[in-house]
């Protein structure tokens, strides 16, 4: 899936310029198709070696450097510590991936990976499952880096085997041109110039999580009747012909053709939209508050030791504030690691004052996570929201 | 020394018979198998026991039967509409193309060089907003400000019908390519008139490409999910938009594996139908 990048004249031009991983596969024709079919794939790395690390990640979500084709993070990391890193972007969709790994794991064999990078609840589902290994603490002794709010998430409350990667907020994203007030409401986002040109997001955590924040639900503590209330209300917004698809990473690109002219969608990809296309998209955490979720650094069960360790190490570099800022002035995404905005005031000052990487307490205060689902109410909710979608 | 000769034919079928033994023949029992298991209670997300639920099949089919209706109405859809372009498109190249017959068939065989995903993507842009199609029939008064073309069933089986079209096209070539030309002229020694001889010498003769072409179009469009995924809505899923979801979202494996038998059942009780109505001799 890596070619990807290669392959849109569109995706080239961005990374001419600023990048972020789902602006970029939007461009590049959408990731939902291609992870359709990179399921079937294989991935990662056969061999295990004494002195590499395997790292599977989210495409586009590592700085990378066009003309050498190569990650400079990355590169430094070897240089400095002697570890040939080895980086796969084929994490497209955490179903999809955890589908293509959980023989191997439930089996014990190894996967190809030394360091995996799922989302909170699939990180949780791993941690559950025991297909995770433990940090050995003295590795990463950057860990104390993590923002506070960040620290103890209920699924790892003392982040024994998860670091986050970047965080993502979901809020409401749209065409300054169709909703001259902008989105701050659930009424703003169904109003009758977006009927039919609404898209919402594959991710039920946070398309689901905004509706039932925007019916006055808290989501650390929905019910099931809640969710289904909110699912129900979404089933209808689709029959009723308002929201033209869900989708994945695409919605960027409906937006941009002009498809769509309202989203529920993520923080990175519209810093992009609207950077790129000087004020004709803009992004907003509804009133109601909006979901933040994040992306884990985690070592998989079937790691050997010395992948494991070179990992930790890994780790730990991208926990120091000064690489954590030259990822984030790359990808976009909230940075989860204290002092990076300082070091960001020295490589990039606009930057540092961006509410979508660095957000100020005020807004953090209105980001949700979604509570742990039982493994029960993954299931059937995940059920409710896929037949919701016709599937 | 040499192999008693009733042993040769064996020999050649092994390769072919290893390969959909270890390929085709055992997933399918381990599908078969995964169809009539329950979640383990209380155990995690993905964990099945084998508890012989055959009820998984009626649940399954019950509650999907829409998408069931859809995907074979759309494959039936675009297979007709993949006959209509591709007979005179196979006519044109096999009778009236003289020296750019070879120069034709490399363009209908051209799409395959791309990958069928980037000419699902491509048929996206054409159909959207800022494609030319839309604004067209927009100056038109053709179609309405409000109205538009992806995320359509239009668009599905648009996207399905060019996706399977050189599946059409081959074989109709093929067959047509075969006719003795004789056989036409022979038409017209008996006073039949072009459109006569069209009707009762080229189109029987040419059956058997219609009916491998029709096949060929059909079974894989019936299955298809990409065209729905990328050009269709949540008002246009297929059941294979359906499987994947049952696999990979909700982690159902066997309600993704009693759909997927469902699903070829009913695709080869209706093609054993459609092979009895046109026999099999028509098929080689």
């Amino acid at each position: 899936m890596a070619k990807e990048r290669s392959l849109s004249p569109e995706a080239r031009s961005i990374l001419g310029t600023q990048v972020s991983r789902r602006a970029v596969l939007a461009g590049a024709g959408g990731v939902g198709a291609a992870g359709l079919l990179a399921a079937c794939g294989g991935g990662g790395d056969g061999a295990s070696a004494e002195n590499t690390v395997r790292w599977g990640n989210w495409p586009l979500y590592l700085d990378f450097d066009e003309e050498s084709k190569t990650y400079p993070t990355l590169v430094k990391f070897s240089e400095q510590t002697g570890i040939e890193a080895k980086y796969f972007e084929d994490y497209n969709d955490n179903d999809e991936f955890y589908g293509k790994v959980q023989a191997q794991l439930k089996l014990g064999e190894d996967i190809g990976y030394d360091v995996v990078t799922p989302t909170d609840w699939m990180a949780a589902r791993w941690i559950r499952l025991g297909y995770t290994q433990k940090y050995d603490t003295a590795n990463i002794p950057n860990k104390v880096n993590i923002l506070d709010s960040l620290a103890s998430p209920s699924y790892d409350p003392n982040r024994e085997s998860t670091l986050t990667w970047q965080g993502i907020m979901g809020g409401f994203g749209w065409n300054v041109q169709k909703n001259p007030k902008g989105i701050r409401t659930l009424d703003d986002l169904f109003a009758p110039q977006n009927k039919g040109k609404i898209v919402v997001l594959t991710e039920m955590r946070d398309t689901i999580g905004v509706i039932l924040l925007g019916q006055g639900v808290d989501i650390t503590k929905v019910t099931e009747d809640e969710f289904m209330n909110a699912v129900d209300f979404m089933a209808k917004k689709i029959s009723d012909g308002w929201i033209r698809g869900v989708k994945g990473n695409e919605y960027a690109e409906d937006l941009t053709s002009g498809d769509a002219t309202a989203v529920i969608g993520w923080s990175g990809d519209m810093f992009i939209l609207a950077s790129e296309n000087e004020g004709k998209f803009d992004f907003a955490i509804p009133e109601s508050g909006g979901t933040i979720s994040g992306d884990n650094l985690i070592i998989p069960s079937t790691a050997s030791a010395a992948g494991k360790a070179n990992g930790e190490k890994m780790i730990n570099y991208y926990y120091d504030p000064a690489v954590a800022a030259e990822v984030a002035a790359y990808v976009n995404y909230v940075c989860p690691v204290k002092g990076a905005q300082a070091e960001m005031e020295k490589i990039a000052p606009e930057l540092a004052t961006s509410e979508y990487i660095f957000p100020t307490e005020k807004t953090s205060s209105r980001l949700n996570v979604f509570r742990s689902l039982t493994p029960d109410e993954e299931t059937k909710w995940a059920e409710a929201f896929q037949q919701a979608q016709g599937n | 020394m040499s192999f008693p000769k009733v042993r040769v034919p064996y020999l050649l079928l092994l390769p072919g018979f290893a390969f959909l033994f270890t390929f085709f023949i055992l997933p399918i029992i381990n599908l078969a198998q995964t169809s009539t298991q329950t979640p383990v209670a209380g155990g995690d997300t993905g964990e099945y026991e084998q508890t012989l639920a055959f009820g998984n099949y009626i649940q399954a089919f019950v509650e999907n039967k829409e998408q069931f209706g859809r995907s074979f109405l759309y494959a039936s859809l675009a297979t007709i509409f993949a006959l209509a372009i591709a007979y005179p498109l196979a006519y044109a190249i096999a009778f009236k193309s003289g020296k750019f017959k070879n120069i034709l068939l490399v363009l209908v065989v051209a799409p395959f060089f791309t990958s069928f995903l980037l000419r699902t993507i491509a048929w996206k842009q054409i159909l959207g907003e800022e494609g030319f199609v839309v604004p067209g029939l927009r100056s038109l008064n053709i179609i309405g400000e409000q109205t538009t073309l992806t995320s359509t069933s239009i668009a599905v089986v648009a996207g399905m019908t060019y996706n399977f079209l050189p599946f059409m096209t081959l074989p109709l070539y093929a067959s047509l390519e075969r006719i003795d030309p004789r056989t036409i002229e022979a038409a017209g020694d008996l006073y039949a008139n072009g459109i006569t001889a069209f009707r009762r010498v080229t189109v029987p003769l040419s059956l058997p490409g219609v009916v491998a072409g029709t096949l060929l179009t059909f079974i894989p469009a019936a299955g298809d999910y990409v065209n729905a995924a990328i050009l269709g809505s949540p008002n246009t899923k297929m059941i294979g938009n359906v499987i994947e979801s049952r696999y990979f979202k909700i982690v159902d494996y066997p309600t993704a594996a009693a759909l997927s038998f469902t699903l070829m059942a009913a695709i080869l009780i209706l093609v054993t139908l459609y092979i009895r109505k046109a026999g099999t001799e028509e098929l080689v």
